[in-house]
């Protein structure tokens, strides 16, 4: 048996708060150093004034993605991952801009209440097929992905469809006065609000990130895994649907397609915001940030007239440098302290 | 008497082919310290599993307070008054300690006075994931205590405890029994059974054998009860053999050119640490928690580079870049964490040839008659049970120990680093252990012996190094490191003559 003085106790070291701080959300304050420092640089590359309106149509641009991410953020944190997120959003889009067309402004909005609830319904469904067959998450939302994108197709084969004029500004214009804050940037506050309480402030919530970060030691603790494994692919569908709408309310307009660059791209922004792919580490303001930075870094590339092809061969190494040069402050910051 | 607290009958678990458990039958007392002892794979982990709703059985009954009870998951068993405390802390590392009670919805105020009645300060704020491993124990204890628990259930808690937090842990099993609480206690130390527990409940190969009252002295009967009475006597023989054979092993060392020799080697706490080792020789480490110990066996393994000082094995000098280059130089590691080393979902034929993948030519395939001749003589040497070979993790702790050292084995080494490698196993492979490492030194092997276990050093090694804050001590030969000289030279208190040294 080892023996050990006092010192064995006392050797239990721990660090200052300054420092937790710090290491905790440092990712998070440097996506948005990063995103500032692309809107300063967006700004130098247009001689037109600069005006609401261009703060406008970033946030709507980029309300899609960063409620997509979201979603597939809440579903990595908790050890997983949704390839069917991009489906998800594009059979919303298709049946909002269907059944939307002849709507009131008041039954539009139901509309899109039952919506969400449907997909939530549907991505928890995805997650009970995971816990119950005991197939990789990654397969079956795989298969989603295909059901999905199919029934799209079947639900509008062709672009068209459309959704009431005041539905679009719901987005578009300016709600509380000044015309600095969109609507757009608003609904995402308040979204976040509310999964922030979720997260951090309730038991399921935690529970998320438990089975994220360790799944034996939460179950040893009393979690029940399966219900909170299905409770994330519930979420990722509601913002799967939250992301759809967005882009029925941009573009008015229902395209079978449209949501198929969301799947990756989420998981990007995800990565992007600093959310470990292993789950358990990272919060949601990171992902909400990498979303704009991504779709700032493509209209930016629009804007100079970057060939489409070679945008997304930027893009990608972008997303490759930022993360890598993260990881290595990190192991540096690890070695150091 | 007074009705059971907890009464199990006729549990039984399989594991595909492996019975970890036929029938084991279990009753503990109100106010009872009960002790649940076997050897590695006896099923005591199984058995804890099934009370506590971890795993189900596929057969027999639990009675709880007389009523007979199922329980389906960890939290239902708490809701019974069942509180577990396992190896591994069911702590979530990327939360912080106060999510952590959070989310198991326990009183924090409670936990806090019971970290106060165990003498801890522990900050709330601080993420699981950087709180160290004692610590941790000590705050999932402290959880388990806060629900104030019909029976309280150990595993191997006290197994890295440093003595002083052990300590604490048997205040608070003895507290519980003059509260009226229930304790199940499962520990490898048959002296802290004998010193704090009231009854000893015994399995062998997944039955109950005996309950006994543990006594002064009596830790040769339990051993008996754990192996079986032939085996017991076969195990104390090969160790009385093997200590006379060598003597002899030890003259014949002397002559030979060193099979690893340190010179001056600094690296992070260690300082200017300089000893060599003989082909055929067992050289033991003592030390207290982080002494330096974890850096020389690092270093020597190719997993850290030094800043200082000379590495020979051989009489080559040896620049190790990589674990790679440490195992071409003849060291290799056997590492007290097993899943450190093994590929835990291959088989154990895959696991004891991998090593052996680093000499196989890089273009053509791999000859697998005699890849599988190498391993076959591995299993048998060590007596590795392959009822469930096709995946290690399926293997009991002890085997998987032997797993390891047998991967070495089959693919050649001169000198063996072991690092607490009888770490979490039952007396009886550690027994195996002490012989097979006495029978690869006689055949030439240098070994480098490190353990948290005092009493084993005397019984291995043929001298003994204590370290103490990164410096060398003392050296010990085998025979005189007693318990309490090398206690006294781990704390850096030596006699002035060997302070030079």
């Amino acid at each position: 048996m080892s023996a050990t003085t006092a010192e064995g106790t006392a050797g239990l070291s721990r660090r200052g708060t300054a420092a937790r701080l710090a290491r905790r959300h440092g990712w998070t304050v440097g996506v948005y150093v990063l995103l500032f420092l692309l809107v300063l640089y967006w700004r130098t590359q247009t001689n037109l004034p600069w005006g609401p309106f261009d703060v406008q149509s970033l946030a709507i641009d980029a309300l899609p993605l960063a409620f997509a991410a979201c979603g597939q953020a809440i579903v990595i944190l908790s050890g997983g991952i949704d390839l069917s997120v991009g489906s998800m959003m594009s059979l919303v889009n298709v049946v909002a801009a269907k059944y939307m067309v002849h709507m009131s402004l008041e039954e539009a909005l139901l509309f899109s209440v039952a919506l969400v609830a449907c997909t939530a319904l549907a991505g928890a469904v995805t997650g009970l097929v995971i816990v119950v067959t005991r197939v990789a998450d990654i397969i079956v939302t795989l298969a989603m992905l295909f059901v999905l994108a199919g029934a799209a197709l079947a639900v509008l084969e062709v672009p068209g469809g459309g959704v009431p004029v005041q539905y679009q500004s719901l987005v578009t214009i300016d709600t509380v006065g000044t015309k600095w804050l969109p609507a757009a940037i608003l609904i995402l506050l308040g979204s976040y609000a509310v999964l922030w309480l979720t997260m951090r402030r309730t038991r399921p919530g935690l529970a998320l990130y438990a089975i994220g970060s360790n799944r034996p030691a939460a179950y040893l603790a009393g979690v029940n895994v399966s219900a909170t494994r299905v409770l994330a692919y519930a979420f990722s569908g509601a913002f799967a649907a939250l992301g759809g709408l967005a882009l029925t309310a941009a573009s008015g307009l229902g395209d079978p397609n449209s949501g198929t660059i969301y799947t990756l791209n989420s998981v990007a922004a995800v990565v992007l915001g600093g959310v470990s792919l292993l789950g358990g580490v990272g919060g949601l303001l990171g992902p909400i940030a990498a979303a704009f930075v991504l779709t700032l870094v493509k209209s930016l590339m629009i804007l100079r007239g970057v060939d489409q092809n070679y945008a997304q061969v930027i893009q990608g190494t972008l997303i490759v440098l930022v993360v890598m040069l993260g990881g290595l402050a990190i192991r540096q910051k690890a070695k150091g302290g | 008497m007074a009705e059971h607290l907890l009464e199990a009958r006729d549990l039984a678990k399989s594991y595909g082919p492996v019975r970890a458990l036929r029938s084991a039958d279990l009753v503990v007392d109100p106010g009872e310290v009960h002790a649940l002892l076997g050897a590695n794979g006896a099923g005591k982990s199984t058995l804890v599993k099934l009370l506590t709703g971890v795993i189900r059985p596929d057969s027999g009954t639990v009675v709880v307070a007389g009523k007979p009870v199922r329980v389906r998951s960890p939290a239902e068993a708490a809701r019974i008054g069942l509180a577990p405390v396992f190896q591994d802390p069911a702590l979530v590392p990327d939360l912080t300690v106060e999510q952590n009670l959070r989310l198991t919805g326990t009183d924090r105020g409670a936990v806090r006075r019971e970290l106060r009645a165990l003498d801890l300060d522990v900050d709330f704020s601080e993420q699981a994931g950087d709180v160290p491993l004692p610590m941790l124990r000590m705050i999932d204890l402290a959880r388990a205590l806060a629900r104030e628990p019909r029976l309280l259930l150990l595993d191997e808690i006290t197994a890295a405890l440093p003595s002083d937090l052990a300590e604490r842990v048997f205040t608070v099993m003895r507290d519980s029994r003059e509260r009226g609480r229930s304790v199940l206690f499962i520990t490898h130390r048959l002296k802290e059974v004998i010193a704090t527990c009231d009854r000893a409940t015994i399995l062998r190969d997944g039955g109950a054998v005996a309950t006994i009252e543990p006594e002064e002295g009596g830790e040769e009967r339990i051993v008996e009860y754990m192996l079986g009475p032939e085996a017991a006597q076969a195990a104390a023989e090969a160790l009385e053999q093997d200590a006379d054979r060598a003597a002899p092993v030890r003259a014949r060392a002397a002559g030979e050119r060193p099979a690893l020799e340190v010179e001056g080697l600094t690296v992070g706490r260690l300082q200017d640490v300089s000893f060599s080792l003989r082909p055929g020789e067992i050289l033991g480490v003592a030390a207290l928690e982080g002494q330096g110990q974890d850096d020389l066996f690092d270093v020597l393994s190719g997993e850290q580079t030094p800043s200082g000082g000379e590495i020979r094995a051989g009489g080559r000098p040896l620049k190790a870049r990589h674990p790679y280059d440490a195992i071409r130089a003849g060291l290799v590691l056997v590492p007290a964490d097993r899943l450190h080393a093994l590929l835990p979902q291959r088989s154990v034929r895959e696991n004891i040839a991998a090593p052996r993948y680093n000499r196989v030519p890089r273009w053509g395939a791999i000859n697998m008659r005699e890849e599988g001749r190498r391993v076959r003589g591995a299993i048998d040497a060590l007596q590795i049970d392959i009822r469930a070979a096709r995946q290690v993790r399926r293997l009991s702790g002890g085997n998987q120990q032997k797993v390891t050292i047998a991967r070495w084995l089959a693919g050649g080494f001169t000198t063996m680093l072991c690092f607490d490698p009888t770490r979490g196993i039952d007396v009886g492979t550690k027994r195996q252990v002490y012989a097979l490492l006495r029978r690869l030194a006689e055949d030439g092997a240098a070994i480098l012996f490190f353990s948290s276990e005092l009493a084993e050093l005397p019984l291995v090694c043929d001298r003994v190094l204590t370290l103490y804050g990164g410096r060398i001590t003392a050296e010990l030969p085998g025979p005189a490191a007693d318990e309490a000289s090398l206690l006294r030279a781990m704390h850096g208190l030596v006699e002035g003559d060997e302070e030079a040294a």
